[in-house]
């Protein structure tokens, strides 16, 4: 039997990212996800796999590193909260732009600004839709437990290098400050020079005599050279979309009414959607675990089936416009949000939820 | 089984580890568990506070209003607390840090003078274990053979050394808790 051990979201990233032949990690420390970085500084993995981990002078600097190691075909990553993330968006851009496989975990906090230290999901937009400038997407992951964590950041890895594209895991407070059972999946070593050449032929591992140059940049200055690569690029998000969308549902089979949530809201949901149950209130629950692709077209179909959805999120409202955008007008679409870093208890959605549907 | 427990004190005082070797022996016997600290700027004032979930199907929401169980070392979790125990739940002190006794008359109150218990076995810092041993003996959610590997998955190797003691902070907290 695998081991199972208690550790937190944030030491299951460290803790996933050794076992799973990552081959650099380079970051800044920020509230609420400084545990990444310290866990892999105590693991001291160059001792071990080789993996190096290294302490940037500031996310700026750590996402450029992440570019540079993209660039050698290694497997790369960063990990941050919001506001360092922010500072990450041009070299998120960039990645995107050049095409270039890595990781990157955003534990959100409260913003705007330097905002607040506790836990929140109103990096949503900046995530999902981009970030950084120009047309792009990059693929979003979003745990709801400490096991989500330390998979994920392998499922993201091989994401990453199948479709050449950096992978965000979007991540809160909660799920990096918890602690749960983590069982440990088979270690799985360093790629060697062969099998990274055989993943990623586009490396810049230098030239050999039976290949011509691997040139690899963001700059195209030519319009229709740019527009040829934008399309390339929304080729390749339709295919994402067709291909790699995941959810999970909760009651949904009969259900009337739907709540969407996803991160550590679906966990808050769930128990939520206990106690209606229990009422006789038939609700169910949709988590997106893949926010970019979104899942269009299993919440379109619900929303054939129940008298109204909610969407709920630490934050304003954002995922609900997505919700919507599904539902296309056939059904209602409420939201209930918290914010600062405050979380919603199952009752309050409960209160919320009878007050949107007029229930009692 | 399920049982929600919030155990707040000052900082120092050890509640962060009480919960985790809780939660680590519970794991032991193959239940699921959730740790949940506050982190934030409340830590600041000086107070700690951790939420533990012990269950034998999955845990979702790992935020809960109200408690199977509180556990509190200072006045101000007691303030903050009381009215969170379930009706029928259990609430244990210790009375040393506080300066009002618990009101409420539909749970169990029991009160714990883990000082002293420290004191008897000869480390001020086994505190938290004794108070661990008090809520054990109210609530055996977990055996103690899984306590026993609880602790030793807790407790650094370095320090495997000290394992006994806090076995032993644990033992004599099972004698000192009263019920009132």
């Amino acid at each position: 039997m695998a081991e199972k051990i208690l550790m937190k979201g944030n030491e299951a990233i460290a803790i996933s990212a050794i076992r799973n032949g990552a081959d650099g990690y380079f970051g800044y420390p920020i509230t609420p996800q400084s545990e990444v970085m310290e866990t892999l500084m105590k693991e001291k993995p160059w001792e071990t796999t080789g993996m190096v981990v290294l302490q940037a002078e500031s996310e700026t600097s750590s996402i450029n590193m992440v570019y540079g190691g993209a660039c050698t075909g290694k497997k790369v990553m960063t990990s941050s909260s919001s506001p360092g993330i922010s500072l990450m968006c041009e070299g998120l851009s960039y990645l995107a732009g050049s095409e270039l496989p890595c990781l990157i975990v955003n534990v959100m906090r409260g913003g705007p600004g330097l905002g607040t230290i506790q836990p929140s999901q109103s990096d949503y937009n900046q995530c999902v839709k981009g970030g950084g400038h120009g047309d792009y997407h990059s693929i979003v992951l979003a745990p709801a437990s400490a096991q989500d964590m330390y998979d994920f950041v392998d499922w993201g890895f091989d994401l990453a290098f199948k479709w050449r594209t950096p992978v965000i895991i979007l991540a809160d407070g909660i799920i990096g400050q918890m602690m749960e059972k983590v069982e440990l999946r088979e270690m799985k070593p360093r790629r060697t020079k062969e099998e990274l050449i055989a993943a990623a032929p586009w490396a810049t591992t230098g030239k050999t005599p039976d290949r011509d140059y691997n040139f690899i940049t963001s700059l195209a200055l030519e319009s229709d050279f740019q527009e040829a690569f934008n399309l390339k690029l929304k080729d390749k998000y339709q295919k994402i979309e067709q291909e790699e969308v995941k959810y999970s549902e909760y009651m949904t089979e009969d259900a009337e009414y739907l709540f969407v949530a996803f991160g550590c809201s679906s966990r808050i949901c769930e128990a939520t959607v206990d106690e209606l149950r229990a009422q006789g209130i038939k609700v169910g629950l949709l988590r997106p675990i893949t926010l970019f692709p979104f899942p269009t077209g299993r919440i379109a179909e619900l929303s054939k089936q129940v008298k109204s959805m909610m969407s709920i999120e630490l934050n304003m409202g954002q995922m609900v416009e997505d919700v919507r955008l599904a539902c296309n007008g056939a059904c209602p679409v409420g939201f209930y949000g918290r914010l600062g870093g405050n979380i919603y208890t199952p009752n309050e959605i409960e209160e919320a939820f009878k007050k949107f549907n007029n229930l009692k | 089984m399920k049982e929600e427990i919030i155990i707040a004190g000052f900082g120092g005082q050890g509640v962060l580890s009480m919960g985790k070797i809780l939660a680590y022996s519970a794991i032991m016997q193959d239940m699921e568990v959730t740790w949940m600290p506050s982190y934030g700027p409340e830590m600041r004032g000086g107070t700690a506070n951790v939420s533990v979930i012990l269950s034998d199907k999955k845990i979702g929401s790992p935020i809960v209003t109200k408690y199977d169980t509180a556990i509190v070392l200072n006045q101000q979790s007691l303030d903050k607390f009381e009215a969170s125990v379930k009706p029928g739940g259990l609430l244990i002190y210790d009375p040393s840090g506080i300066t009002r006794e618990p009101e409420r008359k539909d749970i169990t109150v029991c009160r714990i003078d883990a000082i002293e218990v420290a004191a008897k076995v000869g480390n001020s810092k086994v505190y938290n274990m004794a108070v661990l041993g008090g809520y054990l003996k109210m609530k055996p959610v977990v055996a103690m053979e899984n306590v026993d590997k609880g602790l030793a998955k807790s407790i650094p190797a370095r320090y495997s050394d000290l394992i006994a003691l806090n076995k032993a902070a644990i033992e004599e907290g099972m004698k000192a808790i009263e019920v009132l």
